[in-house]
């Protein structure tokens, strides 16, 4: 199946089910319409929406909130693949079976979590090989999130507990997503991704009530994960030019900063019983609000990740691609073999 | 010093451990996002034999799973030497897999009757895991092999490579003969058969060719590795070396 | 296009339970699908027995048929047990 458009989201980074550019960049939404806008959308549409229904497979759907849909489901799949090798940098090296084999299971769950998320793009009329080729060649993203590196052990623990944290955050929401497909694709991976979260706070924990340096260990990985872990909630919406068509389509529904805020508030308390400490000195309750108050998230580190000029953007897809490539050879005997198969037993039939 | 008893758990442990270090590799790096997940759990299949082995090795003299794994030296593995050597082809894994689990599978389905309780029931387990990987390996020889040119003479590459590296599972030297007398152990020279007849069975259903082959030189059974062998115990081993005494 | 066709994948997540649709998956042939569809989707045992299906093979009722195709259904209430009234006391029925 080819793919009827063409995808003007160069800088379009998607988040985990998050959507948002940097600023200067091309708008990415196709509703270059007033927020709330929605012109020419099919009565039934409109009605499903309406009635908190959900759109399926074959349903009329306008363009642009189809088109939203692809990209947005392609990049949370990218994200989850790419994502598999930050932490699969640590297989070889895990500190203890256990480990190793959790680790494992979870890095393998990724790329499940990735095959969910592009059978729900493909219900959308697009081709996986097709996806694949647009993150291949820059063309879609994924989460920057994964252009940072894992340096230390603490950093796998650092990842399950902030970045996977923030991703359920993220995430659970997209479970009452108004594109059923996709919908269901996220209650699978927000059951799966419970464990994901706890294996990365049981390593912090154990880090952190271990010996000096793998406290020193600990505090080093979430010092250098906290800031991107909060990135990924996006800019403030009124920065986010796709968010409220997105909230309006019930695509996304709750705003970036109200998700970046229930994120804090989970996490501070969780920090404390880890007994490491977030870096950010202004956080403190703020009994009026109901909230943490923290230091305002500075983007410009987020969208230089964005523009390419993270510190693993193109090792992390120069691997990607390498794996796809050297892979060729087998996709296509695999391909041969079964058309060989067919042949013969279409063989058999007539004879 | 270990026992002779000891020994022999340790060399089925090392095979599953070693084997699923290097398939752990593959994961993120497979031909398909499909194969990423297949790969990662007959690895997971395969620790998880090389936990409950190692346990039962530590058990008598109070090692753990961690010691054993961690803090050996490369001369007290007992791995065979084909399990240790790179794998970055897809064609050299699926090759190495058929011969590797189809042995495993053998000796699994015999161990299930080991005078061992223990070891019975992990081979009981086993076997079950065992068959699955013979059959994804089996699949892929088949599918590479009848595939295409190019498909059919990088396997058949993959296969004369792997195929001298076989003959180590059926030695017997490194196994005291009391275990095989008392019920403990298998004697691996009388799974040779079985196994050799169904990889070639495999391979004659691959249009492939069977080697040939005089057997390496593969003393990991007596703790004589490949050069290999030292820098993936480099990788497995430094994290949890750098800290000795803590709880991960 | 991709050389690997599509398939959906239908589980049975114990016996005495239907097969109920789980996902899709690419495969290029059907050994290979079910043997993917075993990995991908089975594994924290949600499965008893699996069936795929190449995509291409299913014929799907179309939202435009909607009304002709179901809600003729509306008004056959008289199918269903609540329809009728029973006179106090009878049980069994």
């Amino acid at each position: 199946m080819m793919l009827t458009f063409v995808t003007s989201a160069v800088t379009v980074v998607d988040v985990y089910g998050n959507d948002f550019t940097a600023p200067g960049d091309e708008p990415t939404a196709p509703s270059a319409s007033p927020a709330g806008a929605r012109p020419e959308e099919p009565a039934s549409f409109v009605a499903l929406l309406e009635s908190e229904g959900r759109v399926e497979p074959r349903d009329e759907m306008p363009e642009g909130y189809r088109k939203t849909l692809v990209r947005q489901i392609a990049q949370h799949a990218h994200s989850e693949i790419i994502g598999m090798q930050p932490e699969g940098n640590w297989i070889s090296r895990a500190p203890s079976l256990r480990r190793k084999a959790i680790l494992m299971a979870k890095v393998q769950d990724e790329a499940g979590h990735g095959l969910y998320l592009y059978a729900a793009a493909e219900t959308l009329g697009v081709d996986r090989a097709d996806l694949l080729d647009q993150l291949h060649s820059g063309r879609q993203k994924y989460s920057s999130i994964f252009n940072y590196p894992t340096l230390t052990w603490a950093d796998v623990g650092a990842i399950g507990w902030l970045v996977d944290g923030a991703a359920i955050v993220n995430q659970v929401p997209l479970c009452r997503c108004s594109y059923g497909p996709y919908a269901r694709a996220m209650v699978r991976v927000c059951k799966e991704e419970s464990f994901h979260q706890r294996q990365g706070f049981e390593i912090l924990h154990t880090l952190s009530h271990g010996s000096d340096a793998q406290k020193a260990m600990a505090q080093d990985a979430v010092d250098r994960y906290w800031w991107p872990s909060l990135m990924m909630f996006g800019p403030p919406d009124d920065d986010s030019p796709n968010s409220a068509q997105s909230m309006a389509w019930g695509i996304k529904r709750f705003s970036n900063d109200d998700l970046r805020q229930r994120f804090i508030d989970m996490t501070v308390p969780q920090a404390e019983a880890l007994g490491l400490t977030l870096p950010d000195t202004a956080i403190a309750w703020n009994e009026e609000r109901g909230h943490y108050d923290h230091t305002p998230v500075d983007f410009t580190e987020l969208f230089e990740v964005i523009r390419g000029n993270g510190p693993c953007n193109e090792q992390r897809l120069s691997h990607r691609v390498k794996a796809h490539e050297d892979g060729a050879w087998v996709r296509e005997a695999a391909a041969a073999y079964a058309d060989k198969q067919a042949a013969r037993q279409s063989h058999e039939g007539a004879a | 010093m270990n026992t002779p008893r000891t020994t022999y758990f340790l060399a089925l442990a090392d095979d599953a451990l070693i084997s699923s270090q290097r398939l752990g590799w593959w994961i993120s790096r497979a031909p398909q996002i499909e194969e990423d997940v297949a790969m990662a759990n007959i690895g997971l299949d395969q620790l998880g034999q090389a936990r409950a082995l190692l346990s039962l090795a530590g058990a008598a003299d109070g090692r753990s799973e961690d010691d054993l794994a961690f803090l050996r030296d490369e001369r007290d593995f007992r791995n065979v030497c084909l399990v240790e050597r790179e794998q970055t082809d897809f064609g050299v894994a699926m090759a190495r897999l058929l011969v590797f689990s189809t042995w495993q599978h053998e000796l699994y389905a015999a161990l299930a009757h080991s005078s061992d309780a223990m070891l019975a029931a992990i081979s009981a387990k086993a076997v079950k895991e065992t068959a699955y990987h013979v059959d994804h390996a089996a699949h892929w020889v088949r599918r590479l092999g009848d595939g295409t040119d190019e498909s059919h003479t990088r396997v058949q590459a993959a296969v004369e490579a792997e195929w001298p590296w076989r003959d180590e599972l059926f030695d017997t030297d490194f196994l005291d003969p009391d275990l095989v007398a008392d019920g403990t152990a298998v004697d691996p020279a009388t799974l040779r058969d079985p196994v050799e007849q169904r990889l070639g069975t495999v391979l004659h259903e691959a249009t492939l060719t069977v080697p040939q082959a005089r057997p390496a030189y593969s003393k990991g059974r007596l703790g004589r590795h490949t050069e290999a062998m030292g820098f993936l115990l480099a990788e497995m081993q430094h994290l949890h070396r750098s800290h000795p005494g803590v709880t991960w | 296009m991709s050389r690997e066709p599509l398939w959906e994948v239908f589980i049975r997540s114990r016996r005495g339970l239907s097969h109920v649709h789980a996902g899709s998956l690419h495969a290029a042939d059907a050994e290979m699908a079910l043997r993917n569809a075993r990995d991908v989707y089975t594994r924290r045992q949600e499965g008893v027995s699996i069936w795929v299906v190449p995509a291409s093979a299913i014929l799907a009722s179309s939202p435009e048929e909607k009304d002709a195709f179901f809600d003729p259904a509306a008004d056959k209430v008289y199918r269903h047990p609540t329809f009728y009234e029973i006179p106090e006391g009878v049980e069994h029925l």
